[in-house]
């Protein structure tokens, strides 16, 4: 990509790879939450749900300022990383982690419903011919929801991708090290000559979102056609 | 293998409490819908827990509430038939077919796979996904998945009751051939007196949430008391044996002696059958009657008779071929004086014994 500066190429990459990480992480524990939400009744469910949900209505500013209070060097969980190496304050790490939490609502909202479009009777019939409830679980719930998984997974990347106000507040704009996409793009507008770089990134930003979209359309398809059962 | 049952389960407005036992052979759970059957299936195989109750198959205990026993649906080894199916929708017939024997500890794999698939006419099937069956081999298929389980028992709740009657009619002879093979003994529900009259060995009339009568399927029917499908259901069956198959259309039955002709059945000269004589289509008369075109004439003895509610008396009568049930009016049976222990002949019309009533 040689029409694209070291600057923007290096923008580009580490958002991809926040993006990736992000996503990839909050898949165990979202789809967990998910079917919890789904299937289970237990205290705390409305509680565990709002919490969830936050950051979807929260300014990503203020979110991004609790992240910084809690995971900061001084914070009570940050401490505790930082004295292990594994400090997320102004590190790519905590990019992803930013990202993580502001699109993990929307990766939580797609899979719970497509938990609740599976037929219980479908578990039941399961558990009657002696599966336990993990492999019920692993070889009947998992496949159905697969592409409500899948949905959930490429919004939470888009998502990801574009994190702009959670990220600068906890990470700040570190070139190289928290300088995602979006604020590259940030940082470009504030600089006289930056607009030429600023677009290209739009472009680049453009291109990945479309591809995300046409390969979940794609992919949903298939396997859409595969639950059905055709 | 025997299953036993005793449970108690409330909801608002309805009381569940039934108590009855499942012999080998198969077992009908026989009533309305509504009547509470398949809240008792569903007990039995772990998926609804009732307030209260015990159910013990053969030596295991699966549920002593008193105990706090409850084992889990997976560890239960029953085999469930749903009404709807359930077939795993992404997997392939054959991948529905083994979901449950490969979570069968290899001692217990005794079921044949081959045998499974060529007694329910699966082979074409094999892979192809669940979206593309028609109703009827979706049954099948559901079936053959419950056999493969290495199911102790099989329980099948109104398997046939989302199926038009010529699958129905498909899939009969394949649960009279799983019963006739002798192997699990099978829990079966349905609210249809025909499926009842068919297959059951053992019946357990089951009357809004209780347990009304338990015995073999000839003497529960044969009970004109029993009519938890409503009296119009009502009906005995009779066994018999084909005796030949005429040119016109007919086949001749022996009925303890006596003969008994029936719409062209599909069951060779030789072999036996059970026959429903639904209560309605039987007319009595004091003398032998001539100059009719009936042609099933069975002479008998009555053994009792019920005046019910409305105008109809139901009359049971004693014949060589067994118990039958008569509808009558109540007028009719004070015209004719029939009391117990009169003497009458039983006329019931051949074309009215519909093709669903007759089963190996």
């Amino acid at each position: 990509m040689t029409w694209l500066g070291p600057a923007e190429w290096e923008a580009v990459r580490l958002s991809l790879r926040v993006a990736f990480w992000a996503t990839l992480l909050s898949l165990p524990p979202g789809i967990f939450v998910a079917y919890a939400l789904a299937r289970w009744q237990f205290p705390g469910k409305s509680l565990l749900n709002g919490l969830v949900h936050l950051p979807l209505i929260l300014p990503p500013v203020v979110t991004g300022y609790l992240l910084l209070l809690t995971f900061g060097p001084q914070g009570p969980l940050g401490r505790p990383l930082e004295a292990m190496g594994l400090g997320l304050a102004f590190r790519w790490t905590g990019a992803a982690l930013a990202a993580a939490v502001m699109a993990f609502p929307l990766l939580v909202r797609s899979v719970r419903l497509s938990v609740e479009a599976v037929d219980p009777g479908l578990e039941e019939a399961a558990a009657t011919l002696g599966a336990p409830s993990a492999w019920v679980f692993a070889t009947v719930t998992l496949p159905l929801i697969l592409p409500g998984i899948l949905a959930g997974a490429i919004l939470a990347f888009a998502k990801a991708m574009g994190e702009f106000g959670a990220t600068i507040t906890f990470v700040s704009n570190i070139p190289g090290e928290t300088r995602t996409l979006p604020s590259a793009v940030y940082t470009f507008l504030q600089v006289p000559g930056g607009e030429a770089s600023a677009l290209r990134l739009v472009v680049v930003s453009v291109i990945v979102a479309m591809a995300a979209l046409a390969l979940s359309e794609i992919l949903a398809r298939r396997i859409a056609a595969r639950v059905a059962g055709r | 293998m025997t299953l036993e049952v005793r449970l108690r389960h409330g909801w608002p407005g309805f009381d569940l409490d039934v108590a009855f036992r499942a012999p080998a052979g198969v077992t009908v759970l026989y009533g309305r819908s509504g009547s509470g059957k398949s809240t008792v299936v569903d007990a039995v195989a772990g998926l609804l827990r009732p307030q209260s109750g015990r159910i013990v198959l053969g030596d295991r205990v699966l549920l002593d509430t008193d105990r706090g026993v409850a084992m889990p649906p997976h560890r239960r080894r029953l085999g469930y038939v749903f009404q709807d199916g359930r077939l795993f929708p992404h997997l392939t017939v054959r991948q529905n077919l083994m979901y449950g024997r490969r979570l069968a500890p290899a001692a217990r794999r005794r079921t044949d796979p081959e045998r499974v698939i060529a007694m329910l006419g699966l082979g074409p099937l094999l892979s192809r996904r669940p979206g593309t069956l028609s109703g009827g081999e979706k049954q099948r298929v559901a079936i053959g998945r419950a056999l493969l389980a290495e199911p102790e028992m099989l329980l099948a709740d109104e398997p046939l009751a989302s199926l038009d009657a010529p699958r129905k009619a498909e899939i009969l002879p394949y649960i009279e051939r799983l019963r006739d093979a002798g192997g699990v003994p099978i829990l079966y529900v349905t609210h249809s007196v025909a499926e009842v009259a068919r297959l059951a060995t053992w019946v357990v009339a089951l009357e809004a949430g209780h347990t009304t009568r338990e015995g073999p399927a000839q003497e529960v029917l044969g009970d004109p008391m029993v009519t938890p499908a409503g009296v119009r259901a009502a009906g005995a069956v009779i066994e018999a044996t084909v005796m030949r198959h005429h040119d016109d259309g007919l086949t001749e039955l022996d009925a303890g002696g006596t003969p008994l002709f029936l719409p062209r059945v599909g069951i060779a000269a030789g072999g036996r059958l059970r026959v429903r004589i639904a209560a309605q289509d039987v007319i009595l008369s004091r003398g032998a009657p001539e100059g009719l075109s009936a042609l099933n004439v069975l002479p008998g003895r009555v053994a009792a008779l019920r005046q019910g509610e409305g105008p109809g008396a139901m009359v049971v009568l004693d014949t060589p071929a067994g118990r039958l049930l008569a509808r009558v009016t109540r007028r009719s049976a004070a015209a004719l004086g029939l009391a117990e222990g009169t003497e009458c002949h039983a006329v019931m019309k051949t074309v009215a014994i519909a093709p669903e009533d007759v089963g190996a």
